[in-house]
């Protein structure tokens, strides 16, 4: 009988695939450890000291947060209250939410908890994307509060008749079918006040994420086409 | 003579696989429908507004994707269990009462998608109504439902497995289908943390489509090449194994791939960018394969003079070698056009996204699946040789001409958002809709309609042929 190679062997190939696949499990259970560490939300005190982290507390709120380049890191990254002028956070300009920039740590958990069920309760990302994931029938909301749109030279400031970005945002939602902007238009998804200023703390929350630059030149180009 | 085992008359277990075929077809047909909904929503955005809204119609455009196909799934799995093993089905009492557990819930499921659509933002909402969360939107009690359904299946192949004789391929399945029933707790929990949220949503979703669900492509490829061609099943389980070892190799970490921009850590981009790049390999092996034993056994017949196909399932062999094909250019190629972070960068979240994931589901999943609800319908009829009809080849080119229509308008769809709506303007709402009235994405919008609506006649052919040629005097028995 000829000599059978090992490379023609079913048990030889039944083993590398399981010393793979164990390999790799081991490896992203790993991975995971680390990551998990890595985008564990922050809190209060974070913010106070003056830490970064990944996925800042909820009373975030409270700051300034604004998406600019980090001449480091070679891509934008949020900023929160201030820029050191190196692409740092200064965690110092505080900003009013709704009337106030001293949401304690319990009240902003419960808003951003309302904000974060209603985006599920409403089916949010089966027209829009969160962090790029989604469906794609309506704008990405990652950084949707940053978005010019809202801001004091956008439309919809003027169009809702409110004066802040939040305030704007908060009727949008609650009566998206009195603010058509485009033949396509949002459905009313009978969105409470309440509920609404969750979703929009839920939105400036998720604007404080660092998603490793993502979406890339976020309203650059307002002066340029826009001339504004 | 051939045991009841193989014509599928008698078995108890592939008796309880025609019944999730059924179900699962019927879905099929829910997912085009509503999926044709969505696509005419882009075309009209008046069309049902405020009734049955976009987001409705892809709720159950999608989700009825993803049960049908592990409807099939499981049904295959309880088709090949008797022929695998040379047993019948252990615990077939309990696998037929999970049947129709899983089967109601799931109308229920749908009926509260399309009459209570959205809730309060509460936790009601979410353990009744809707989690909100893509592709697995199905309420929290429904997902309890699946575990226990998804745990008697497990078991019952276990059993069956352990009594019986232990094949290769039912090792394969058996290792596979646990970790896919597990995969789903990783989707059963709520958290504030919407980065959390999607790391963990990313462990079901990619973990079935690019990792769970490939490998039981592959075991059931093996079925099928060893049921319709006789080819050889050492030759055919050492594939299985080497493909195992690179779609798992792959495929596991090239989860990373979803973890560029989630707030996940910067090494992401390379671990992902790496294993994502090689998880077309494997597809590769596995269109070889398919190609590479088909030929050999053909050659095998003709050298002893024989000049009659060796396929005994013409309809079933089309729909695997369209996998074949299909796995790898929708899963492989249309995947690996935007796996590199820096390109993903600007696709992420456009129609590229679509494209792909419409021609992967598609090529990968729903062309095998197909193939075997002929194997049921040759078994259960007790066909020898089965042919092809003129029914099943035109629904079979209109079910895929329709997808390739789809696929290449989406594509297009795609470069428009990617450099209008992410390159030049950076991804605002002005953004957006700038990309979204551009011209040519208009065009790819209407052209993708069109080849949903070739896709759909085609299906009402399919499922006209699968009812029909059963009795059709054509075939050898």
């Amino acid at each position: 009988m000829a000599n059978k190679s090992v490379w023609s062997d079913n048990r030889f190939w039944k083993r590398t695939a399981t010393w793979v696949t164990g390999f790799a499990s081991i490896l992203l259970i790993w991975l995971t450890f680390d990551t998990s560490t890595q985008i564990a939300m922050g809190n209060d005190q974070d913010l106070q000291n003056k830490v970064t982290k990944r996925v800042p507390g909820p009373t975030v709120i409270n700051y300034k947060i604004t998406y600019e380049m980090s001449p480091k890191r070679g891509h934008e990254v949020p900023i929160i209250g201030g820029n050191d002028g190196k692409g740092n956070s200064l965690f110092q300009e505080k900003e009013k939410f709704f009337g106030r920039d001293d949401y304690s740590e319990k009240e902003a958990r419960a808003l951003l908890h309302l904000g974060k069920l209603g985006s599920q309760a409403k089916n949010c990302m089966d027209c829009h994307t969160l962090l790029g994931n989604g469906a794609y029938y309506a704008p990405d909301l990652t950084k949707a509060w940053l978005d010019p749109a809202w801001g004091p030279n956008g439309a919809m400031q003027a169009l809702t008749g409110k004066n802040t970005r939040e305030e704007a945002m908060a009727e949008f939602l609650q009566h998206p079918g009195q603010y058509p902007t485009h033949a396509r238009m949002m459905p009313n998804l009978g969105i409470t006040a309440k509920e609404a200023k969750g979703l929009v703390a839920f939105l400036k929350h998720m604007s404080s994420i660092d998603t490793n630059g993502f979406p890339r030149n976020f309203g650059k180009i307002e002066g340029a086409v826009h001339g504004k | 003579m051939a045991s009841k085992y193989l014509t599928g008359v008698g078995s108890e277990s592939k008796q309880l696989a025609t019944w999730y075929f059924t179900f699962a077809a019927i879905l099929f047909g829910a997912q085009l429908l509503f999926g044709l909904v969505a696509a005419i929503q882009f075309v009209m955005p008046g069309f049902l507004y405020g009734i049955l809204d976009f987001s409705i119609a892809r709720i159950i455009h999608i989700n009825a994707l993803v049960v049908w196909m592990v409807f099939a799934m499981f049904g295959s799995v309880y088709w090949l269990l008797p022929d695998e093993t040379g047993i019948e089905t252990v615990g077939i009492k309990i696998g037929k009462l999970l049947f129709w557990i899983f089967a109601a819930a799931i109308v229920v499921v749908v009926l509260v998608f399309l009459f209570i659509q959205v809730g309060k933002a509460d936790a009601t909402t979410i353990w009744f109504i809707t989690e909100g969360r893509e592709y697995i939107e199905a309420p929290r009690w429904a997902d309890w439902g699946i575990v226990v359904v998804a745990l008697g299946f497990v078991g019952n192949l276990f059993l069956t497995g352990m009594k019986g004789r232990q094949t290769g391929i039912v090792t394969v399945l058996m290792a596979d289908m646990i970790a896919f029933a597990g995969l789903y707790l990783a989707g059963m929990f709520f958290t504030d943390n919407i980065s959390v949220d999607q790391y963990w949503w990313w462990w079901v979703i990619h973990l079935w489509v690019e990792a769970t669900w490939e490998v039981f492509v592959g075991a059931i490829a093996a079925y099928g090449l060893i049921k319709m061609i006789g080819a050889h099943r050492q030759v055919v389980e050492m594939w299985l194994w080497i493909e195992v070892a690179m779609l798992f190799g792959s495929g596991i970490l090239g989860l990373g791939h979803h973890y560029f921009w989630i707030g996940t850590p910067e090494y992401w981009w390379e671990i992902g960018a790496l294993f994502s790049a090689l998880e077309p390999l494997p597809l590769v092996a596995m269109f070889v394969h398919v190609l590479y034993d088909w030929g050999k056994t053909q050659g095998a017949e003709q050298a002893k003079g024989n000049t009659h196909s060796v396929i005994t399932n013409k309809p079933a062999f089309t729909w695997f070698v369209l996998n074949a094909f299909g796995n790898f250019l929708g899963a492989g190629v249309w995947g690996f056009f935007h796996t590199l972070p820096q390109i993903n960068l600007y696709t992420h979240g456009t129609q590229f996204t679509a494209a792909h994931g419409h021609l992967a589901f598609f090529g990968a999943y729903a062309t095998i699946l197909i193939g075997m609800f002929y194997i049921a319908v040759q078994g259960t009829n007790g066909i020898k040789v089965m042919k092809s009809t003129k029914l099943s080849i035109w629904a079979t080119s209109m079910i895929t001409g329709g997808m390739l229509i789809m696929t290449v308008a989406l594509t297009i769809a795609g470069y428009v958002q990617v450099i209008v709506s992410r390159a030049q303007m950076g991804a605002t709402w002005a953004a957006y809709f700038d990309g979204q009235s551009g011209m040519w994405f208009i065009q790819a919008m209407d052209w993708r309609l069109i080849g949903g609506v070739v896709m759909v006649i085609g299906f009402v052919l399919l499922a006209t042929d699968l009812l029909t040629t059963g009795k059709n005097p054509v075939h050898k028995r």
